[in-house]
């Protein structure tokens, strides 16, 4: 439920926001962050950017996501 | 990365020795509970490290008789159920919004913005924002109510079952579990809570408070960082999660949460009525509160027999101990909320085993 997503502020119209992570892009909104500015790396929660992220740390949340996803393709899993 | 985790193992194994008793510790936040499990975290850990899932899953802390109002909403031909995808499955008395849905008046939405959509599309219908979730989440809907309040659409409410993490700390501390040695707080609600609030725990309690982040080697990092200070006797409040915590919080989001809501006294799962734990939306904002436009009470429900989420969300049994876990519980046919949400403790019990 708290799942948050660094995602990058690629459009940004008043606090109307497209949002790029990996290649997936989605609309936010930066009410809740109103010095958000486009290029930004933001946390996004539920459609809302929360906070303002490093580039780094974003890095790491989005090989994160990938390795999780290699792995949960994988026939190995264990599972049960 | 395999030092660090290397050093944090060292670390906690040469605390567990100086301390000698066992350690407690434990996590309020679902994101936590799924990142421990999944990176086997719990089976590089001594076995005197016993790690507890708290009440930090919003699906799993919600009372049964907010549920039960949410079936009764979804039965009504007037409204439309707009809901985040994890309350979908949660048991009700009698059935879930699952199995409401193949009537097509429940709609799926990823954010309070795409419930307030629908209301702009159905004007025909009352479309119930089912509003669950803890500080992360609560700004998001406070948003939308205050939007819904400026631009006039009066066929949109949601029902609140936003909850406060910190009540509920105080209220394990205050009886429920007293055992618990330490806490390592919660990522998400820490960046919009602000680390600093933590701080009362730490003092009233003298308790170890560690924000971290949801990354494996920050959180075995947090728990080094926890038993280091029981074995020095210790309680102090640290931050782990710098990159995206600061210590106010995000306060605009906070300020956003106090206009539309106050706190109330309100009931969880397992842990009873606590005092100013839940929000309710504030009197300018009545209109859009479904509790008083439906007239539904918000009381204790009852829960499904034989179901003991509520001693698994207190960290007072561990999932195996329920006689229904992994027999008539299981994620495809879940009777408690703790193994509907994948969040929740006894689902990843299940996918994962004890160890993790």
């Amino acid at each position: 439920m708290c799942l948050a997503i660094p995602a990058r502020i690629i459009e940004l119209d008043q606090d109307k926001a497209v949002v790029d992570a990996m290649g997936n892009r989605w609309k936010a909104k930066t009410t809740l962050l109103p010095d958000a500015k486009l290029g930004d790396v933001v946390l996004v929660h539920a459609g809302f950017a929360i906070s303002r992220v490093d580039e780094e740390e974003a890095k790491k949340t989005w090989e994160l996501f990938a390795e999780i996803e290699n792995f949960e393709n994988t026939q190995n899993k264990v599972s049960g | 990365m395999l030092d660090r985790i290397v050093h944090a193992q060292h670390t906690i194994d040469d605390a567990c020795r100086r301390l000698g008793r066992r350690i407690t510790i434990m996590e309020v936040c679902g994101t936590h509970t799924v990142s421990i499990f999944r990176s086997g975290i719990r089976s590089i850990l001594p076995e005197r490290v016993k790690l507890l899932s708290g009440p930090g899953c919003p699906v799993c802390v919600t009372d049964q008789g907010y549920v039960d109002a949410v079936m009764q909403l979804a039965d009504r031909d007037d409204c439309l159920i707009a809901t985040y995808g994890d309350m979908i499955r949660v048991p009700g008395s009698e059935g879930s919004l699952e199995t409401r849905a193949s009537q097509g008046n429940v709609h799926v939405v990823l954010s309070s913005e795409d419930a307030l959509q629908l209301a702009r599309e159905r004007p025909d219908k009352t479309v119930v924002f089912i509003a669950v979730g803890f500080e992360t989440t609560a700004p998001a809907t406070a948003v939308v109510v205050q939007e819904a309040a400026a631009e006039r659409i009066e066929n949109f409410c949601i029902l609140s079952g936003h909850k406060l993490v910190l009540p509920a700390m105080r209220a394990l501390l205050g009886g429920m579990n007293d055992r618990v040695d330490a806490f390592l707080c919660p990522g998400h609600v820490s960046v919009i809570i602000g680390s600093g609030a933590f701080a009362e725990i730490v003092a009233n309690w003298r308790r170890p408070c560690v924000v971290a982040g949801f990354e494996p080697v920050q959180i075995v990092e947090a728990l080094a960082e926890i038993c280091q200070q029981l074995a020095a006797g210790k309680a102090e409040l640290k931050s782990l999660y710098g990159a995206v915590v600061t210590e106010k919080g995000n306060v605009a989001a906070q300020r956003m949460i106090d206009e539309s809501f106050e706190p109330a006294d309100g009931y969880w799962r397992g842990l009873g009525k606590i005092e100013k734990s839940t929000l309710v939306l504030r009197g300018q904002y009545g209109q859009f509160d479904a509790f008083r436009r439906f007239g539904i009470e918000d009381g204790p429900g009852k829960e499904n027999p034989g179901c003991r989420c509520g001693e698994v969300l207190c960290g007072l049994i561990e999932p195996v101990e329920c006689s229904l876990f992994g027999t008539r519980c299981t994620p495809q046919t879940p009777i408690g909320p703790c193994m509907v949400s994948s969040e929740g403790t006894c689902a990843a019990w299940f996918k994962y085993g004890r160890r993790g």
